[in-house]
Formats: structure tokens, C-alpha cells, sequence
């Protein structure tokens, strides 16, 4: 059907699509998480708040799982050497994501307000530091991360817990964290009666999103002046996978050559920029559609960004450039790829149309009084 | 590499996935216990039906969560901890992984939260179509990562590229359809459905006791004497055919549960009672039922059972000859165009993971002394006094639960369920028994796979990430502090579900509130 070069590069576009998915998804959840204690102080406005996520966050964070799975299936070196080389930050990460499924179902089944408090804290914890760690992640990726491979593809590790946080990888992890905060105070502004939880999710939401522009825009200028990944003489596109045939140098700035060599791929960061300004605007003339429409393509546009400013990099080496994993040298064989491409086309499809309808099952917004007043709310 | 790494790696490989499958059987059978619940009160349209399922609903969302929980760990573990599988067999291990979250995990999870939530936004045929999904999902998620687990015992439909240094599919068809993992998926479902027969008969027996909450309970508890019987029954006679699979593809695993260190004449005697030794290789006090093992596991008279012994000099002799596949791909790896090297790699290919069990004495497979390979060849025994008596209790266990379910399906058939209190007692007593076993027979299956990572493939010692100990101390720590403290909340909220019985929360009064029976829409 297609060729291993075409593969390769479908299937670079649906770890994409996947990070996207992810993002726009359960990236909402993460960010109303962050938002709780600020946006809802008394108890009914809270159970308000985690109630406007509570039917549908479950399906939303199978896109971090089915990422977790996707990478495995398609790019097995990047899963293997991300995996372990953030084993601590990836347990931190799981540590905090553990807490929100017990947090959301848990909270509501004692009325003791001590008893809700702490569930409130492990929430706000499953959705802020995912969200930071993520951003940070991204923030390590873009800088190379210090592994290398030996001769029998086993993979070793320099760093460690702390240096994942330089400047730059912190400030990944904070625009990661306005733009998901921003993301859900738009959910927050289509899904929460009028009120003062309405009014404080916006404000914080529009100081979410000044921040992300900010962040953005300077996280462009230090990848301008930061090391960036290029390779060195030709690959072959449909060759063997396996790193140690790749020959690769770090470059000042090599980040932007691909937007010179492809100017079209500037439509990705402009994407951040404009999506994340309409949500500000929808948030601030209270159109809530447009406030999350213009989050959602903002958190697409900045993603797609570091996609695009990489490509062919995957996950580039900052000890051992040549240990770089690529689109090129790191995914499964073609036979895998293929067999995944057509269950992705089957199943996709399916998933979309019955989330939709469940979305549709639950439209609506949320009250303090149903949730009081049900007894199924969380 | 570090032993204490594999060991530590081990440990928390152990713990997680261990606690992970407490949550996982009650999720399985319960899902599929509320959808017969919800059909009945969907076909009969009467209340008590509905209070049925509302309140079995309820203990499926507490267990559930924490089932869902401790999965993102065991998702992410094989990269975090075992980088080098993930490397090596990620080609064919990651997809059935991939597909699981696309076609099951996606399915439960966006059908649980209508599940729940959806009670007074859809039709009731509507919510048990939503209900249906639910156990759908669980038990398709079950079938990916038992196909993924199944071929980590029988590696089929996969080969050895030396280009990528890993291990490729060469026949997806053949991993889909391994009859090992298809064995294993109906025995592992069926284990769950007994687990959550074992749960609703054990609860309502408590409340028939108590004399509290009657029509729920009578109800309940003739849903699980049926479902729990045919469970019950399918697990053992299932369970023989994942042993009837084992004699083809997992002799080894076979020949230590029943330790069985020699070939012994067909057919072959079953031993009830003895204790292993690793140390002489033989096992004393021997108490031998004749002739049962070689009927169970070889359907015949005449076949044998394959003893330890006679296992350890094949592997012997695999070793050897894959001694000659790697020395051929160490040339390989220098010239990949080398045609008597990949000739000889061919011919030995299928042997290469025999030779690497060597690397825990030598550094060079192919420069190993006859001593050594020996050594490595005694390594292919699991630990037989574990595999032993690990087997024979989680057996036990499956034949107590057919004699409970047996006896609660003629009580439940005479009318007699709630007057027995004996019965009812055993019933409360049962209720920890299917954990037991279904943790027993984990560790049969994955301790009776070592020393492999991958059956003849890959070793465990060396598939593990390249880490610390301390590293690993700080997660095995950060994990048992989490899930213990989760564990703790989880049973309490179940007990306290319990106590509360299966009333409706009237926001007016204060939790612990009770209204008398009599006052309950329990309309029969």
C-alpha cells in the first residue's frame, strides 16, 4: 500500500495527531484540575466544576494511555530510551495522573469537608503537575536528552532528576501549563452556569492565555539562539532501524532551519499565536465557543510547532549526537506500521463518532443546583 | 549489568502488576454481572431491579477506579523499567498494547462515565446498551493484553533482524491467534467472573445474615449462584487446556509445577503432596496419584510428560547452537553483506536467545566453556518448590469456589439460599479466596516463565532499563506508600458501601441515616 518512507512519516504525523488528541482532550481536564481551588471556593462550586469533566475525563486521558501504547507500537527506540531516560519525571507524572481517577470518584463519597479538601489538593496536583512535567519534557526533548546507544541497542543514561529543569525546559513547562490553565477556563466558560465561578474561570483564564503568548514568543527567540539537531549527509528514508547508522551535528539555532526551508510550516507557530489570542478575545466578550475553538487550535499550533521545528528529530541526543532517534531510524518495521496504519483507520473513526455522542449525551451546563441535588454527581 | 537492578526492576515489576490485578477480575465480572442485572429490570421494568444494579454499580465505580489508576503504570513500565524488551520485541509486543487502548480501552472508559452519569439522560434500554459497552471494553482490553502476554510465553509469528538488532513480525495472524494467549484469555476472564460471583454471593450472604436489605440481596445472590457456577467451572476446565498448551510450548513451566525432574514412564503419576528441592533436584515425601498427569496434560496413555532433566539437555543443545547464531551476528553487525555469516545465522537464528542466557557468566557468548553452558542450561528451571505449591493452592481454590457455587445454585434452586446459615457463612468467608488464587496463578504463569523475558528469546536479566538501585528504591517506595494508602481508602469506602446497603442518598439526610426496610420502593 505504501512504502516504509510513507509509513514512517504517517505514522510521525499520528504521534502528532496523538500529542494533539491528548492535549485538546484531557488537556482540558488537566487544566480545570489546575484551576479548582482558584476558581471554586465553596463545596457545591467545586463538585460544579470537577462535575463539568467528571462523565467524559475517563475517555479523555485513554489518549495519554493509547500515546503511551501508540509509541510503543510505532516508535519502540523513542519509547524505550524517553521512558527510562525520564524515569523519575515519569513517575512523578504517574504518581499525580493516579490521583485524579480516585479524586473525582472518592471526593463526593464522604460530606466531611476535611475528607473533600484533600481530595481537592490530590486533584489539583493530577492536573497541574502533569501538566508542568509535560511541558517540561517537551522543554528536555528540544534540547536533547543525554543518552546513547551501544552496540546492541541498549541505551544509557548521563543525566539526572534535576538537571531535567533548566530555564528553557522550565519554561516549556510553564507555557505548557498556561496553555492547558487557558484551555480549561474555556471548557470551564461553555460548561459552568453564569456566576462567580463563570467570572473567575474567564479572568484567570485571560491572564492563562497573556502568559502563553508571552512564553511562546520567548521560547522562540531562546531556540534561536539555542543548539539545534541537523543530519550529516544523506539517510536512506526507507533503511534499517537503527541509530548507529545515523551521522548528526548540533547546529546554533538549527531549530529554525526548517521554517526557512519550509516556509509553509510557519502556519503552525502562526496557529499558537492567533488560536491562543482568539480564546482571549472569546473570553473576553464572553463568546464561549470561540474562547474554547481558539484554545484548542492554540495548543495544536504550539505543538505542531516543536513537531515541525524537529522533523526529522524525534528525540536528539545532547551527549551523543549520532544516538539521535529520527523519523528515519526509530520506528517499528513497515510490516508493524502498516498492520497499525489500517486498525488506526478502522478504529479511529469509531472512537470519534461514539466520544462525540457521548459528549452530546452530556451537553449542557452545569449547575450548582443539579449537582446538589443528583445523585449521581461526583 | 547491576543484579540488584534486574532484581529491583523485578520487585517493582511484580508489585505493580500484582496490585494492579486486584482491581482488574472484579471490574471484569461485575461488568458483565450489571448487564444481566440491568437486562433483567430493563425486561421486568421493576425497581428493585434497578436498586440491584444502581448499588453493584456503585461497588464496580469504586473498584473501578483504581483498576484505571494503576494501569497507567503498567502502560508506561515496559519503557521506564524494561527498555531493552522495548527495544528488542516492541516491533510485535507495543501493537496488541496500541490496539488495546483504540479498540477497548476507549470503549470502557467513554461508556463508564455514561454509565454513570447517564442514568436519567438516556432510554433504559439505552443505558443497558451503555452498561454492555462497559463490560464489552474491559473484557476486549483483557483479550489485547493477554495476546500480549500470551506471546511472551509462546513467541510466535516474530524473527530475529540482526539490521535493527531486535525481534520483527513475520506473521501477525500467528500472534493474534497464539493458542497460548487465546487459552489464557478465557481462563483469566473466567477467573475474574468468579472473583465478582465470589463478591455479590459473599456480600448478599452477609445481608441475609444481618436479615437487612432482603429483596436486593435474594436477588443478587441468585444472579451470582448462576453466574458464578458456569464461571467457576469454565476457569478449571479452562485452566487444564492453558496446562494442555503448556505441553507444546512451555514444557519447562509444566515439568515444575509438577516437579517433575525426570521423564517418568507414560503416563505419568500426579503428585498431590512433596517438597521440592532445588538443591538435589528431587522432591521428598512424595504422595503420587497414578496415571492422572499423563491423561490431563497429554489426552492420551501413552504420552509422555517431558521431565526437567531431559528439558535441561535441550536446552543444553540450544545453546550451543545459538552460540553459532550469535558469533554469526557479531560478524553481521560488522558486515552486513558477510554471506557464510548469514548463513549460518539462518540455520541457528531460532537458538540466538539460548545463547544469551550465557551473558550472565561471559561477556562473549560464543567463547563460553562447557561448564558454563551447563550452568546456563540449569537456569532454564524456574523455581520448582514455588511453581510447586503456588499451582497447587491456586487448584484448590478453583475447586472450592465449583463446590461453592454448586452448592449455592441447589440452594438457590430449592428457595433454600436464605435460611442455610452455614452456607451463608462460607459465602462471607469465600469472599478474599478468588485474590489468592488469581495472584497464585500469576506468579505461576510469569516465575514460570524465567528465566526469560521472552521464552527462549530474550532473558529477563537482560531486558531491564539501565538504572540506579536508588533510582528504583525511590519508585518501588513512592509506589507501595501510593497504592497502600489507596488501597486502605478504597476497601473502607467498599465497607462503608456495604453498611450503607443499597438506598439512595437523600440529600435532606445525613449519611449514616437509615430508613426502615419496610419504607424502601422495593415493590416485588
Amino acid at each position: 500500500m505504501f512504502d516504509y518512507e510513507m509509513l514512517r512519516l504517517i505514522w510521525w504525523v499520528l504521534l502528532g495527531v496523538l500529542l494533539i488528541g491528548f492535549a485538546l482532550t484531557d488537556g482540558f481536564d488537566l487544566g480545570v484540575a489546575a484551576l479548582l481551588p482558584f476558581v471554586a471556593r465553596k463545596d457545591a462550586e467545586r463538585r460544579m466544576v470537577i462535575n463539568t469533566i467528571g462523565p467524559t475525563w475517563e475517555g479523555n486521558q485513554v489518549w495519554f494511555i493509547l500515546g503511551g501504547g501508540a509509541i510503543f507500537a510505532a516508535w519502540p527506540l523513542v519509547y524505550a530510551a524517553s521512558f527510562s531516560g525520564f524515569y523519575l519525571a515519569m513517575f512523578v507524572v504517574l504518581a499525580a495522573l493516579i490521583l485524579r481517577p480516585v479524586g473525582f470518584k472518592y471526593r463526593s463519597k464522604r460530606p466531611d469537608p476535611a475528607w473533600r479538601s484533600r481530595w481537592d489538593w490530590a486533584l489539583f496536583v493530577g492536573g497541574l503537575v502533569p501538566a508542568l512535567v509535560f511541558g517540561v519534557a517537551v522543554g528536555n526533548v528540544l534540547t536533547g536528552a543525554p543518552f546513547r546507544f551501544d552496540g546492541d541497542l541498549r541505551v544509557f543514561y548521563d543525566g539526572n532528576f534535576l538537571a531535567l529543569f533548566s530555564p528553557f525546559a522550565l519554561l516549556a513547562g510553564v507555557l505548557s501549563v498556561a496553555m492547558l490553565v487557558l484551555h480549561g477556563a474555556a471548557w470551564l466558560s461553555i460548561k459552568v452556569e453564569h456566576g462567580p465561578v463563570h467570572d473567575r474561570a474567564t479572568a484567570y483564564g485571560f491572564a492563562a492565555g497573556t502568559l502563553a503568548l508571552l512564553l511562546f514568543a520567548v521560547g522562540g527567540l531562546m531556540v534561536a539562539a539555542m543548539p539545534g539537531f541537523e543530519i550529516v549527509g544523506t539517510v536512506d528514508p526507507a533503511g534499517a532501524s537503527n541509530p548507529l547508522h545515523t551521522t548528526a551535528r548540533i547546529v546554533t539555532g538549527g531549530w529554525l532551519a526548517n521554517f526557512a526551508r519550509h516556509p509553509w510550516m510557519a502556519i503552525a507557530p502562526a496557529l499558537g499565536f492567533a488560536g491562543t489570542a482568539l480564546a482571549m478575545i472569546g473570553i473576553y466578550r464572553q463568546r464561549a465557543a470561540l474562547a474554547f475553538g481558539g484554545s484548542s487550535a492554540g495548543a495544536a499550533g504550539i505543538i505542531a510547532t516543536v513537531g515541525c521545528a524537529m522533523f526529522p528529530f524525534i528525540l536528539p541526543s545532547s551527549i551523543d549526537a549520532h544516538s539521535s532517534l529520527t523519523v528515519w531510524n526509530a520506528s517499528s518495521s513497515a510490516r508493524t506500521l502498516g498492520i497499525m496504519l489500517v486498525v488506526t483507520i478502522v478504529f479511529l473513526p469509531i472512537v470519534l463518532a461514539y466520544t462525540a455522542w457521548a459528549y452530546r449525551v452530556m451537553f449542557g451546563r452545569v449547575t450548582t443546583a443539579a449537582v446538589t441535588a443528583g445523585p449521581d454527581f461526583y | 549489568m547491576d543484579p540488584s537492578v534486574i532484581d529491583l526492576s523485578r520487585l517493582q515489576f511484580a508489585l505493580t502488576a500484582l496490585y494492579h490485578f486486584l482491581f482488574v477480575p472484579l471490574t471484569l465480572g461485575l461488568s458483565f454481572m450489571l448487564v444481566i442485572m440491568e437486562s433483567v429490570y430493563v425486561m421486568t421494568g421493576r425497581p428493585v431491579w434497578r436498586q440491584v444494579t444502581r448499588f453493584w454499580g456503585k461497588i464496580f465505580g469504586i473498584n473501578f477506579v483504581l483498576g484505571v489508576a494503576t494501569g497507567l503504570t503498567m502502560e508506561f513500565e515496559f519503557g521506564t523499567n524494561w527498555s531493552y524488551f522495548s527495544h528488542y520485541v516492541g516491533d510485535i509486543f507495543g501493537a496488541p498494547l496500541a490496539i488495546e487502548g483504540l479498540m477497548a480501552f476507549f470503549l470502557e472508559a467513554t461508556f463508564v462515565g455514561l454509565m454513570f452519569f447517564g442514568w436519567d439522560r438516556l432510554s433504559k434500554l439505552g443505558h443497558l446498551i451503555v452498561t454492555f459497552m462497559v463490560a464489552l471494553g474491559t473484557n476486549l482490553s483483557a483479550l489485547w493484553i493477554l495476546i500480549a502476554n500470551g506471546w511472551m510465553q509462546n513467541p510466535v509469528g516474530a524473527a530475529f533482524n540482526p539490521e535493527t538488532m531486535r525481534m520483527e513480525v513475520t506473521d501477525f495472524g500467528a500472534v493474534v491467534f497464539n493458542p497460548v494467549a487465546q487459552a489464557k484469555f478465557v481462563h483469566t476472564v473466567s477467573a475474574g467472573y468468579v472473583t465478582a460471583s465470589v463478591v455479590v454471593l459473599g456480600i448478599s450472604a452477609f445481608w441475609l445474615l444481618k436479615g437487612r436489605w432482603l429483596p436486593v440481596a435474594r436477588r443478587s445472590m441468585t444472579v451470582a449462584a448462576a453466574f458464578g457456577l458456569a464461571s467457576s467451572l469454565s476457569v478449571v476446565v479452562l485452566g487444564d487446556e492453558s496446562g494442555y498448551a503448556l505441553t507444546d510450548n512451555q514444557k519447562m513451566k509444566l515439568a515444575a509445577i509438577e516437579a517433575a525432574w525426570h521423564t517418568a514412564p507414560a503416563p505419568a503419576g500426579l503428585t498431590i503432596f512433596g517438597i521440592p528441592s532445588m538443591a538435589t533436584r528431587e522432591t521428598r515425601y512424595e504422595v503420587q496419584v497414578p496415571w492422572v498427569l499423563g491423561l490431563i496434560a497429554t489426552r492420551s496413555l501413552g504420552g509422555t510428560v517431558t521431565g526437567m532433566s531431559e528439558l535441561v539437555l535441550q536446552a543444553q543443545e540450544r545453546i550451543a547452537s545459538g552460540q553459532v547464531a550469535y558469533a554469526a551476528v557479531q560478524r553481521l553487525k560488522a558486515d552486513a553483506k558477510d554471506a557464510p555469516a548469514r548463513a549460518a545465522f539462518e540455520a541457528h537464528k531460532r537458538d540466538l536467545g539460548y545463547a544469551l542466557l550465557l551473558k550472565r557468566y561471559v561477556a562473549d557468548p560464543a567463547a563460553a566453556t562447557p561448564a558454563e553452558v551447563e550452568r546456563a542450561a540449569w537456569d532454564t528451571v524456574p523455581s520448582v518448590p514455588v511453581m510447586f505449591w503456588a499451582f497447587r493452592v491456586m487448584a484448590a481454590i478453583g475447586f472450592a469456589m465449583i463446590a461453592l457455587f454448586a452448592t449455592a445454585f441447589v440452594l438457590c434452586s430449592l428457595r433454600l439460599h436464605m435460611s442455610v446459615r452455614w452456607f451463608l457463612r462460607a459465602a462471607v468467608v469465600a469472599i478474599p479466596l478468588p485474590w489468592v488464587a488469581i495472584e497464585l496463578g500469576w506468579i505461576v504463569a510469569e516465575l514460570g516463565r524465567q528465566p526469560w523475558a521472552i521464552d527462549g528469546v530474550l532473558p529477563t536479566f537482560l531486558a531491564a532499563s539501565s538504572l540506579t538501585p536508588a533510582m528504583l528504591l525511590t519508585t518501588i517506595a513512592g509506589f507501595t506508600l501510593l497504592y497502600g494508602t489507596l488501597a486502605v481508602i478504597e476497601v473502607r469506602l467498599i465497607l462503608a458501601a456495604v453498611r450503607h446497603g443499597p438506598i439512595e442518598d437523600e440529600p435532606a439526610l445525613p449519611a449514616d441515616t437509615h430508613a426502615p426496610i419496610s419504607a424502601q420502593p422495593l415493590a416485588v
